[in-house]
């Protein structure tokens, strides 16, 4: 609009002698302002309807707790294994029930507790895998490593923190519960996202 | 701002560009009549506005189609407006490119050496038709399905290539989810390109034959003024005027004969291949055509659908050549007039005879209540499950009870008077009346020597002599006063066995009553003489009230009124309606949450 209306005032009429100027400007406003107004409803329309999922709630399952497993198909031996998270899930309109969200990765600690770990490497996002010859975490993207307590194996480890630990709880004598969530990737500081 | 605008300036010469296309000049000045290019430019602009918008929001399948506008209309913020404006700027459009025509015409606007104007307008008008054509399907709803079905089917009688060009228009033998992408690819992408490009070519053409006619008039013509200011500020107007229109349809589309509830564009129920939509009428603008075509019965169709308007399009393709035979003008305005008077007459009698057509009334009820009613469903609780919101219609009691009920209950039955649906079946009733079945209303009736033996309940059935009207008929007309008030507690426990969720509130408050009741029920009044109620009970012929009106209840005695549990052998006429495999185990269950009332209802906001 600013970008047409100065340039309405730079172009001058080549031969100013047939309508007085003033009165050529006061159309040439006239013709902006008729025109911004026809457009107004769906420039604006549009512009909301594209904005629209900056208002749309996160998913609401973030941060409770999901039953992930029982003990039983834990091994004792430490070596960790890859769950999968099934939760509720909305997805514009259709909402799904218990389909596959995330991965976690559960083992056990040598004071027989349990330590859980968001499968999503904190650098770029990718999955970290278990290294086929060492004890412990791969990112097979940019190659971070981990150890199986999830710090980083690597000192010229490209990802900036550790892998991010959830909290287990275990339920009715034998159900592993985890209270999954995952965090903005990147930074050195852990921030829940959705 | 200078600088940078001098800097853009000087690597691509658009000063030059824009300054020779505001200051074209146009001989015999600035006209009203001169607005049409700029008017089309301008809706073609809004549709890319606006489509673009919806494009982003939209998912071109079967299972998404209808859901994905379902939530640009109902959940993402101002996606109705979007749509309503892209919706009712379409249907300007066509008008406005009929109109475009017209003036053509009218105006001598196809004589040398403009015939390739009249062509491109004759041009824009087909594409902009298709654009209608291919955008009415893609919400994937009752309206837009059934109304592409008949459109492909006409396709189809097209001498030679009919059946090819059909199957080639719908990506296949059946309408799917390639219909939908190759609409969408059409109405989003070929279309938009083949009209930018009339738009294009119609420009360089105005301008050439101004040039000319510039040249020629220019010692003559006094009056010469340049597009710009005077032009365009005319062409503003009228872009403005155009926008108002459509921007009052989208608001307040009732004002204009649209009959659906709320702004925006309408959206029907999602398209139901089972359920053929009685309501189907073409767009108002084809409604002439859809009236033209009664009256080319059976195989004589493919005159009135594809030979005579290919003709008649024929003959516009050569008026210009028509034109410079002497009166050939006239006679080009004259069958101008002719068809349109003749379009005009044409829809005014679709319209007439569906204002008097009762069937027609009743099936565009219908279609608004189950529009209605998808959307309630997925706006529900629950979402729109994988399957699509067809789904959630195809499993809603609300929608599917009365038409189970009216296929196989109301041959006997009655739902308060009527067959479900509320139509009066012809032949009388000869069972009761389900309506509140087990409801303390229709027990306390039920249970009432005057109201036992009509048609309401056992009037018609064996049991018109049997002992629960003897024992209505001798023994409770006789009850005193204590054993009225015992009944009236007995029949508020047998109501509770039902469990039906309008009457939670009263039972919760009156649980104490219920509990009483039950001791009535069970011992003093002579009810367990006949039935069993929560006890094991051999001699019991009637049926058991164990559970009564329940929902098991219900659906066990749907599916077999001959178990021992109910009627036993004295069952009369009621078939088995699982074991004989009338209907499915879903079905029933559909067809006694109907009759419970049980359903989803969304909150009153």
């Amino acid at each position: 609009m600013v970008l047409l209306v100065s340039l309405a005032h730079m172009i001058k009429k080549p031969q100013p002698s047939t309508s007085p100027d003033r009165r050529g400007f006061m159309r040439g406003v006239l013709t902006m302002i008729a025109g911004g107004f026809a457009l107004l409803g769906p420039l604006l329309g549009g512009l909301a309807l594209l904005l629209d999922p900056l208002r749309r709630n996160r998913n609401e399952t973030s941060g409770a707790f999901i039953m992930v497993a029982r003990l039983a198909s834990l091994p004792a031996n430490g070596i960790p294994m890859k769950f999968d998270i099934l939760s509720n899930r909305k997805d514009a309109w259709n909402h799904y029930s218990n389909v596959p969200v995330g991965s976690i990765y559960l083992r056990r600690t040598k004071n027989e507790h349990l330590a859980a770990f968001n499968i999503i490497c904190p650098h770029a996002g990718c999955f970290v895998q278990i290294d086929s010859q060492k004890p412990q975490f791969n990112c097979p993207c940019h190659e971070s490593q981990f150890h199986f307590d999830g710090t980083k194996a690597n000192p010229n480890n490209p990802s900036p923190r550790g892998m991010d630990p959830l909290q287990v709880e275990i339920r009715n004598g034998d159900e592993i519960w985890v209270q999954y969530q995952s965090f903005k990737t990147g930074i050195s500081e852990r921030i829940p996202t959705s | 701002m200078r600088r940078l605008l001098k800097w853009i300036d000087d690597r691509t010469g658009l000063e030059k560009v824009i300054r020779s296309a505001l200051f074209n000049e146009i001989p015999g000045g600035a006209k009203w009549r001169h607005t049409w290019g700029s008017i089309l430019l301008f809706m073609f602009a809004v549709q890319a506005i606006t489509g673009m918008a919806l494009w982003m929001s939209y998912s071109p399948s079967t299972r998404s189609a209808w859901e994905s506008v379902y939530y640009i209309q109902h959940v993402m913020q101002l996606g109705w407006l979007v749509r309503g404006i892209h919706y009712y700027a379409a249907e300007a459009m066509v008008v406005l490119v009929l109109l475009h025509v017209i003036q053509k015409i009218w105006f001598k606007g196809y004589r040398k050496p403009r015939e390739l104007m009249f062509w491109i307008a004759m041009a824009m008008a087909l594409v902009v038709i298709g654009f209608s054509l291919t955008g009415y399907l893609l919400p994937w709803d009752q309206q837009g399905y059934w109304s592409a079905k008949v459109r492909t089917h006409i396709m189809s009688l097209s001498p030679v290539f009919g059946t090819y060009l059909e199957r080639l228009t719908i990506g296949g033998e059946h309408f799917g989810h390639h219909t939908l992408t190759r609409f969408f690819a059409l109405h989003a992408g070929v279309l938009p390109v083949v009209f930018s490009g009339l738009l294009l070519a119609r420009m360089m053409l105005v301008r050439r034959y101004r040039k000319q006619a510039f040249e020629e008039t220019a010692k003559t013509e006094v009056n010469v003024s340049s597009f710009w200011p005077g032009q365009a500020l005319k062409n503003a107007i009228a872009c403005l005027a155009v926008m108002g229109l459509v921007m009052l349809m989208t608001l307040k589309p009732q004002w204009f004969g649209f009959t659906h509830i709320g702004m925006g564009a309408p959206l029907a129920a999602p398209a139901d291949p089972t359920d053929l939509y009685a309501a189907a009428r073409p767009e108002w603008y084809f409604l002439f055509l859809f009236q033209f075509l009664k009256y080319f019965p059976g195989e004589k169709e493919v005159l009135g659908a594809i030979f005579i308007p290919s003709l008649i399009l024929g003959y516009f393709v050569i008026m210009p050549w028509v034109a410079k035979v002497r009166i050939g003008h006239y006679f080009n305005i004259l069958v101008s007039i002719g068809l349109l008077t003749g379009a005009f007459w044409l829809t005014y009698s679709a319209k007439m005879e569906d204002a008097t057509n009762a069937n027609y009334i009743a099936a565009g009820e219908q279609a608004h209540e189950k529009a209605q009613r998808a959307v309630e469903l997925a706006s529900g609780p629950t979402g729109i499950p994988e399957q699509g919101a067809l789904h959630l219609l195809h499993h809603d009691p609300k929608t599917l009870g009365p038409i189970l009920f009216a296929a196989h209950c109301s041959s006997c039955h009655r739902f308060d008077g009527h067959d479900g649906t509320g139509k009066v079946p012809l032949d009388t009733s000869s069972a009761p009346d389900l309506k509140g079945f087990a409801s303390r209303a229709w027990l306390t009736d039920l249970l009432k020597p005057e109201h036992i033996a009509t048609k309401r309940y056992f009037g018609e059935t064996a049991f018109r002599n049997g002992d629960m009207v003897r024992f209505v008929n001798k023994k409770v007309s006789q009850f005193d006063k204590e054993e009225k008030v015992a009944l009236e507690r007995a029949i508020k426990a047998l109501s509770a066995e039902a469990g039906l969720s309008r009457q939670a509130k009263v039972e919760e408050a009156e649980a104490d009553l219920i509990v009483l009741g039950k001791e009535d029920l069970g011992y003093e009044l002579g009810c367990s003489d006949c039935h069993a109620f929560h006890f094991e009970d051999d001699d019991a012929d009637g049926p058991d009230l164990t559970g009564y009106g329940s929902r098991e209840w219900m659906k066990s005695f749907i599916s077999d009124p001959g178990q021992k549990r109910f009627y036993g052998e004295n069952n009369d006429r009621m078939p088995s309606f699982l074991t004989e495999g009338i209907l499915t185990p879903t079905e029933i269950g559909l067809l006694v949450d109907w009759l419970r009332q049980d359903w989803y209802e969304p909150l009153p906001k």
